[in-house]
């Protein structure tokens, strides 16, 4: 297949089949509905994509939910001027996406660096605080744009009567709530995995990795970078605005607390969860934040009490007040705090810690060097 | 016309004060220890919660059920009395009153064990680290403090109210022999402002007059070389970000009056405070400090009714488009040097 070696293609088969599987391997974990497994297929693209960009060219963008809002808008306008099917929803907010994401890193790419981190982050701020404000018209604002019965929908109404009911995105007239939205959804995901692997292994994503290990380097030899950088950030942001469109498509209300930089944060704390620069890494980064999410976020003092049962009295009425502080609410501090310590023990990331592991299992006289590389990834020229 | 000019340029003062507090802060840590710091606004946050939290001490009280006593309706009636007034009179309910201003006294050595806790119990091991990594570390420290103080202090905005006598508003204009009642301006800005403006100052006298602050202009020129002579450059430069700490709390603590300190007021002025830093070029103080007032008094300008007109929603972007354009044009910032941080 497109002379992909047979560590790739068994990669790409198991990545395939562990995402299809998913209703039915997340069951014991509680994870198994569709809700959330459509979201863990929406954050994995996300993430997938700005690992194209951060992960092999080293360029952080602290602006990528930007993308994914603009996606979203495109979709549910899609939806409301003409038809409520969702492929052209799609394509419209890749498109729409791409080209925001053409304009911000043609401008932003001229600084590298934090100069970079702050361009992208300034230019995403501004398309928030403007969709807040003066593009009411456009996003509606603060209550978020949604469906409605009055939308002209053209394309559907030339092909006859618009249904009767809250409408709903569909696929070629079947609706795609449920599992029918899940399985959508993951066909997107191993697509946009298959790219993504597709990139890595080829000579641009050659040139990406060259990129981040040195550029002055990669200019000396006589390569122009910035088409290359340029062509990451486009296909990150479309990447984006894919993630985006989906979410609308699942959920058709975009709001603009979407684009806001905690958003961008998000998503750059799934990939170096999972490990930056890998390609399973992000995918897993995301699943592990959304699922941990939602399990901790939904943990309350009634079920920490039961947990804790065995303590003796008193001991465990502490054991719930320090617990709750973790939970429910407060799982954002679980994440912080996992995070930190991702960080400061663990830089490459979750599978960078798989790696190690393996590397303890691997007998010395068998591992060959390629195996060994749980030291620091060389790092980009200072 | 001149009016109101003057007075878009004061009510960005008190803003551009506080932009410029924390930028500088976070431009001391860049330059001494070439550490981006995200969790300075953080900092910043903490500051403000001293406000709270001293506010809270002295404001215990005791209540007691006074039986000879009815209510207008008539249950026994509960007498509430401050632990701070019955312990110290008169000079309790003083310290009340000015409980902002006082909570500085707490905030000083609270923040400075922080911030020196934090260099030495994880930011130091993130010197050789890449910027990136620096970055994501700060950022975690900053949603742990974040949530740390969510849990203990709630999630919404806990007002602090001004000390009486400084509540209302100067009349500016009248002081500068212009007309009376044009120009007014709340007291508390202005003593904000001051405050801002001795902070600066003796920031600067610090680093320039002292022997102390010339090892540490020294060791951000050629930090091996101070080593080198048999300077211990690591304690000064470890002193220096609880400096820094304390500059971005005691900022928070005299910005609590003026907004109410929730959770995350830190986050909300780390990412302005950056763009700041970037404006006025990273590792440059006066830059910090000129670029702080500078995007204070815009953003003010920005919001007048008139230029909103003009240009509608320029009042929520003006300080990003600032940053764009000013990061496109002189790539380094108004006053950046050469080479820093650009890979």
């Amino acid at each position: 297949m497109l002379a992909m070696s047979r560590n790739d293609i068994l990669l790409f088969l198991g990545f395939t089949i562990a995402v299809l599987a998913m209703p039915i391997w997340l069951q014991p974990f509680g994870a198994a509905y569709p809700d959330l497994l459509q979201r863990f297929m929406i954050f994995g693209i996300f993430a997938v994509g700005f690992n194209i960009l951060f992960g092999l060219t080293g360029y952080l963008s602290f602006g990528h939910a930007a993308f994914f809002g603009v996606g979203s808008y495109t979709a549910v306008w899609s939806f409301k001027l003409l038809s409520l099917d969702a492929i052209p929803a799609m394509l419209f907010a890749i498109a729409v996406s791409g080209v925001f994401a053409l304009v911000i890193g043609y401008l932003s790419l001229r600084r590298s660096g934090i100069y970079f981190s702050i361009l992208t982050l300034a230019f995403a701020q501004m398309s928030y605080n403007l969709a807040y404000s003066v593009l009411t018209p456009i996003t509606n604002g603060e209550t978020g744009l949604q469906l409605t019965l009055a939308d002209p929908r053209h394309v559907d109404r030339m092909f006859g009567e618009a249904m009767p009911g809250q409408p709903v995105p569909t696929l070629l007239g079947q609706s795609l709530g449920g599992f029918a939205g899940f399985y959508f959804c993951a066909g997107f995901l191993i697509i946009a995995f298959f790219i993504a692997q597709r990139i890595t292994n080829s000579p641009f994503g050659m040139m990406l990795k060259g990129i981040k290990s040195n550029q002055t380097r990669m200019n000396y030899t006589g390569f122009n970078t910035k088409p290359y950088t340029l062509a990451a950030f486009v296909i990150s942001g479309m990447y984006a605005g894919l993630a985006g469109a989906l979410l609308a498509v699942t959920d058709p209300l975009a709001g603009a607390e979407r684009m806001q930089w905690t958003a961008s944060g998000e998503v750059v704390l799934m990939t170096i969860l999972g490990g930056a620069g890998t390609l399973v890494g992000p995918v897993i980064g995301a699943w592990l934040i959304k699922y941990f999410e939602n399990i901790f976020s939904a943990i309350n003092e009634t079920i920490l009490a039961r947990f804790w049962d065995f303590l003796p009295d008193g001991l465990d009425h502490a054991a719930v007040v320090v617990s709750s502080k973790f939970v429910g609410e407060g799982w954002f501090l679980t994440l912080g705090l996992v995070f930190v310590l991702i960080v400061v023990f663990l830089p490459g990331g979750i599978m960078e810690g798989v790696r190690r592991i393996a590397h303890l299992f691997n007998r010395p006289d068998k591992s060959s060097p390629s195996q060994g590389k749980a030291a620091p990834q060389p790092q980009p020229a200072e | 016309m001149f009016e109101v000019i003057f007075l878009q340029f004061l009510n960005g003062l008190d803003k551009g004060a506080a932009y410029a507090l924390i930028a500088l802060g976070l431009t001391l840590v860049f330059g001494t220890l070439g550490v981006v710091n995200f969790a300075h606004g953080a900092l910043f946050m903490l500051g403000a919660f001293c406000a709270v939290l001293f506010r809270q001490l002295l404001t215990m009280e005791t209540v007691t059920i006074d039986p000879t006593q009815l209510s207008p309706w008539g249950q026994p009636l509960e007498v509430r009395a401050p632990l701070v007034q019955a312990w110290f009179g008169d000079f309790g309910a003083v310290l009340v009153n000015y409980s902002v201003p006082a909570s500085i006294i707490i905030t000083i050595p609270i923040m400075l064990v922080v911030g020196i806790a934090l260099e030495r119990g994880i930011i130091k091991h993130f010197y050789k680290r890449p910027h990136a990594e620096q970055i994501l570390v700060t950022f975690g420290l900053a949603i742990v403090a974040q949530e740390v103080i969510k849990s203990f202090f709630g999630p919404n905005p806990i007002p602090q109210p001004m000390p009486t006598d400084l509540r209302g508003a100067a009349d500016i204009g009248a002081w500068l022999g212009m007309q009376a009642n044009v120009i007014t301006y709340p007291i508390w800005r202005l003593v904000y402002f001051l405050f801002a403006g001795v902070i600066i100052g003796a920031v600067f006298a610090f680093l320039q007059f002292t022997t102390f602050g010339m090892v540490v202009r020294a060791g951000m020129a050629d930090r091996e070389t101070v080593g080198l002579l048999g300077i211990n450059i690591d304690r000064r430069f470890t002193i220096m970000f609880g400096l820094a700490a304390v500059v971005a709390g005691v900022a928070g603590v005299m910005y609590t009056p003026l907004l109410p300190p929730n959770y995350h007021i830190g986050m909300d002025f780390l990412v302005l405070s950056f763009v700041v830093v970037v404006v006025g070029g990273m590792g440059s103080l006066p830059g910090a400090v000129a670029a702080g007032f500078l995007l204070g008094i815009l953003q003010s300008f920005a919001s007048m009714t008139q230029v909103k007109a003009l240009i509608p929603g320029i009042d929520q972007i003006i300080i990003y488009l600032v940053a764009v354009v000013i990061l496109l044009v002189l790539p380094r910032g108004l006053f950046g040097r050469r080479g820093v941080m650009e890979a």
